[in-house]
């Protein structure tokens, strides 16, 4: 029934690209070799031996000498662009160059805006505005109750028809059983993925960081895991009996990861995804009140991390996603306990977990490319293959290149990156969207064909 | 030192060597004339978020009996009821040049925060319900002068922790000099995870004879709104401190302000056991030596057996920085 492509970008000249001995790795295709790739007209249009294609006119050329990775480019199904409302922590301008920076060609935006995203004419005027301003593909959940109240339902049926993916409450749970389970039925009419924040009110209320020994020091009231850990046992119970599509959204804590598998292995239609912080980063640093290290929901401990990086392996965890959650630097500057939660991630997440994953040999970065993509199949999306013919939506990294998080500044309109200031390994240097240039790295020199 | 930010900034000959110098000054607060020009020139600001009357009060007698210049600043009624943020405000009140802000917020780690964005010595007087050194401090000095020695002494720490700085600063401050530590309170008003701070935990008072001291904690009465306890009445069933649960030889403390009838019974309050109005006494005397550690520190000592009394000393000591 759904009538409007779901994916909206601005329209910008295809690329005339020619990646000369690149090392392809595209888990999909099980393709991980030197090749020369050749992209035109939006496409692959050539996948050929290393060294084998001579550069045509008008046409330019990535030396790859072998060393840098040709991957399927990153998706993100789980982004703040802020827009409307907020335009001060990012637009969709900003929030798109920060995505194609960190390799991605593609993100869903969260509803949590001001107005919130629960009406067609708001959902027609964002892809409006992301048609003339993103620099990559940018598909819509809009929310699933009214403002985001959980009450009412919104027109879902008419939303899917003008392009909605799906729909969330995503900042806030549907604390309804009643409320979510007629959306659940309601998705026989309408289709699209809903999306669900997990967490009980009553049990988080008040608190500003994962509850535990470090809480208990800081004297800062605590969430306790089973907030996030028993509506998703719940959530996942009404999917069941309703048959319906669920994604959970920023999975934290081990108990949840077992919720995911129980229900996966009863065949309950069910999907997952886990955020770069959550897979790196513990209650210990949240010990300085940094409060770039406050986040919903919060970094929980070292037993929840690995059992967080064990369900990405096992693929209980389908996807990496980065809740890019930007805010301005003068809501940040305050006390820990008033701070917003949320922290930026486009740019960091494959470098993050590349450094801290995949360096120490925790995960395969075959693995990794294929978590960090598999977001857009979970939306009902083609999911990114690097083949002759195929649309070309591609990031080029280096893998061998170190740097530290932020200190060139950010794509991003705002810097609250949990990752600030770490070393990493791993950058993406080029990253085509639909087949145009969507990002070049600032030092990467692209030659001309003469 | 440069600021007292937590007690986790002390070791134990820091928190000894302010303790003894609260001492030294406790002679001051018997004169006639209760002044010493340790810090003339100097200025201190009190920055309140939080209505509070004796620890504001006790930090401004501390400070003027060291012949600061003081200036109180209540959040309420000012700038920042108009939306002005903390560090708009600590901006702006920063270009007085205060030498020294005492802090108070309803916000843990504000003190820290301030501590970044001015070149004033900060003094956390209670960040939300992280910590309150200066008040673990005093109870470390009012303890010394009863019992003599902390090391090896059981305190108990009764009543509401999760809500406590108090009892947060009083474990670390107990814990370094040597005293063993145990919680007790309500399930509900034990914090999860607490032991790591090195304590133990009990849900009943019947091994409160074996503690040497009982520190109860003041019980607010919206916590039993808030459904932490099914009712006062409950809780001063089980955890009132009384004539029944307190033994002779151990000594009574608490924070203050006193809920008679609450968590002290009033005939505790009044017995010889309770040291209350000592803690109070000891506030001054505690912040005094406090405040002279941060801006005096770095300067010659004063000499020991004469506080600075003769104008030569006092002109030597009371150079603004």
């Amino acid at each position: 029934m759904r009538t409007m492509a779901p994916l909206v970008k601005a329209d910008e000249p295809a690329a005339e690209l020619l990646l000369r001995d690149v090392h392809v790795l595209d888990p999909r295709t099980a393709l991980d070799a030197r090749r020369d790739v050749r992209v035109r007209g939006g496409r692959v249009v050539e996948l050929a031996e290393p060294a084998t294609v001579d550069p045509s006119a008008g046409e330019e050329v990535l030396e790859g000498d072998g060393r840098l990775r040709v991957l399927p480019a990153f998706f993100d199904p789980h982004v703040h662009l802020r827009t409307p409302g907020h335009e001060h922590k990012e637009d969709i301008g900003s929030g798109t160059r920060a995505a194609a920076a960190g390799g991605f060609a593609g993100v869903i935006a969260m509803p949590n805006t001001d107005p919130v995203l629960d009406s067609a004419p708001l959902l027609r005027s964002l892809r409006d505005a992301a048609a003339r301003e993103a620099h990559v593909s940018v598909g819509f959940l809009p929310a699933i109750t009214r403002g985001l109240e959980g009450e009412q339902l919104t027109e879902m049926a008419e939303l899917r028809q003008e392009g909605a993916l799906g729909f969330t409450d995503d900042g806030r749970p549907v604390q309804s059983a009643g409320v979510l389970r007629r959306a659940l039925q309601y998705q026989r009419l309408c289709g699209g993925v809903i999306a669900l924040h997990e967490e009980d009110p009553t049990l988080s209320r008040g608190g500003s960081m994962h509850e535990g020994a470090v809480s208990a020091a800081l004297g800062i009231a605590g969430i306790p895991t089973i907030s996030e850990s028993t509506m998703l046992a719940r959530d996942a119970a009404l999917a069941g009996y309703e048959d319906a599509r669920v994604h959970f959204q920023h999975l934290s804590c081990s108990a949840s990861v077992d919720a995911v598998a129980d229900g996966k292995a009863r065949g309950w239609r069910l999907s997952a995804e886990v955020s770069p912080h959550h897979l790196l980063l513990t209650e210990q640093d949240v010990r300085g009140m940094d409060t770039r290290m406050k986040m919903h929901p919060p970094l929980a401990t070292e037993a929840d991390r690995q059992a967080l990086i064990e369900g990405l392996r096992s693929g209980t965890i389908d996807c990496v996603a980065s809740d890019h959650a930007p805010h301005a630097r003068d809501e940040k500057e305050v006390p820990f306990e008033q701070a917003p939660m949320g922290t930026t991630g486009l740019e960091t997440a494959f470098a993050a977990l590349y450094t801290h994953l995949v360096l120490p040999g925790v995960i395969e970065l075959g693995l990794l490319v294929e978590r960090l993509s598999a977001g857009a199949p979970l939306f009902g999306l083609p999911a990114p293959v690097i083949a002759a013919g195929e649309p070309a939506d591609l990031a080029v990294v280096d893998l061998d290149a170190e740097w530290i998080a932020g200190e060139h500044g950010w794509e991003s309109r705002s810097e609250n990156c949990c990752f600030a200031g770490r070393p990493l390994r791993g950058r993406v240097v080029l990253t085509v969207a639909a087949g145009a240039l969507a990002f070049r790295g600032r030092t990467l020199a692209l030659a001309g064909a003469s | 030192m440069r600021h007292l930010l937590s007690i986790d900034d002390l070791d134990r000959a820091g928190i000894e060597r302010i303790v003894s110098q609260a001492e030294r000054f406790s002679e001051v607060s018997d004169r006639e004339i209760k002044k010493v020009p340790a810090l003339r020139g100097r200025m201190v600001l009190n920055l309140f978020y939080e209505a509070s009357t004796r620890t504001r009060s006790s930090f401004e007698l501390a400070a003027k009996r060291l012949s600061a210049d003081v200036v109180n600043f209540a959040a309420s009624g000012s700038s920042v009821e108009k939306g002005e943020s903390l560090k708009d405000t600590v901006l702006t009140l920063s270009a007085h040049k205060p030498d020294a802000i005492v802090l108070r917020t309803p916000w843990a780690g504000a003190s820290e925060l301030v501590s970044r964005w001015c070149t004033a010595s900060i003094v956390n007087a209670g960040d939300g319900k992280r910590e309150h050194p200066t008040q673990a401090l005093l109870d470390v000095y009012t303890l010394r002068r009863t019992l003599g020695d902390i090391d090896g002494a059981s305190i108990w720490i009764v009543g509401d922790v999760a809500h406590s700085r108090v009892a947060r600063s009083n474990i670390l401050a107990f814990r370094r000099m040597g005293a063993k530590v145990t919680l007790a309170g309500p399930p509900t008003l034990i914090p999860r995870g607490i032991e790591a701070l090195g304590c133990e935990v009990r849900y009943s008072l019947e091994e409160l004879p074996s503690a040497d001291v009982v520190y109860a904690l003041r019980m607010q009465r919206e916590r039993m709104s808030e459904t932490w306890v099914p009712s006062m009445r409950e809780y001063a069933n089980w955890y009132q401190i009384n004539a029944r649960r307190l033994t002779p030889r151990q000594v009574l403390m608490h924070p203050g302000p006193v809920n008679r009838g609450v968590e002290l019974s009033g005939e505790v309050v009044d017995s010889p056991q309770a040291v209350i109005t000592a803690q109070v006494e000891a506030g001054v005397v505690v912040r005094m030596a406090v405040l002279y550690e941060l801006l005096a520190g770095a300067r010659p000592q004063l000499p020991q057996q004469d506080l600075g009394a003769r104008e030569g000393a006092a002109v030597r000591e009371g150079q603004p920085a």
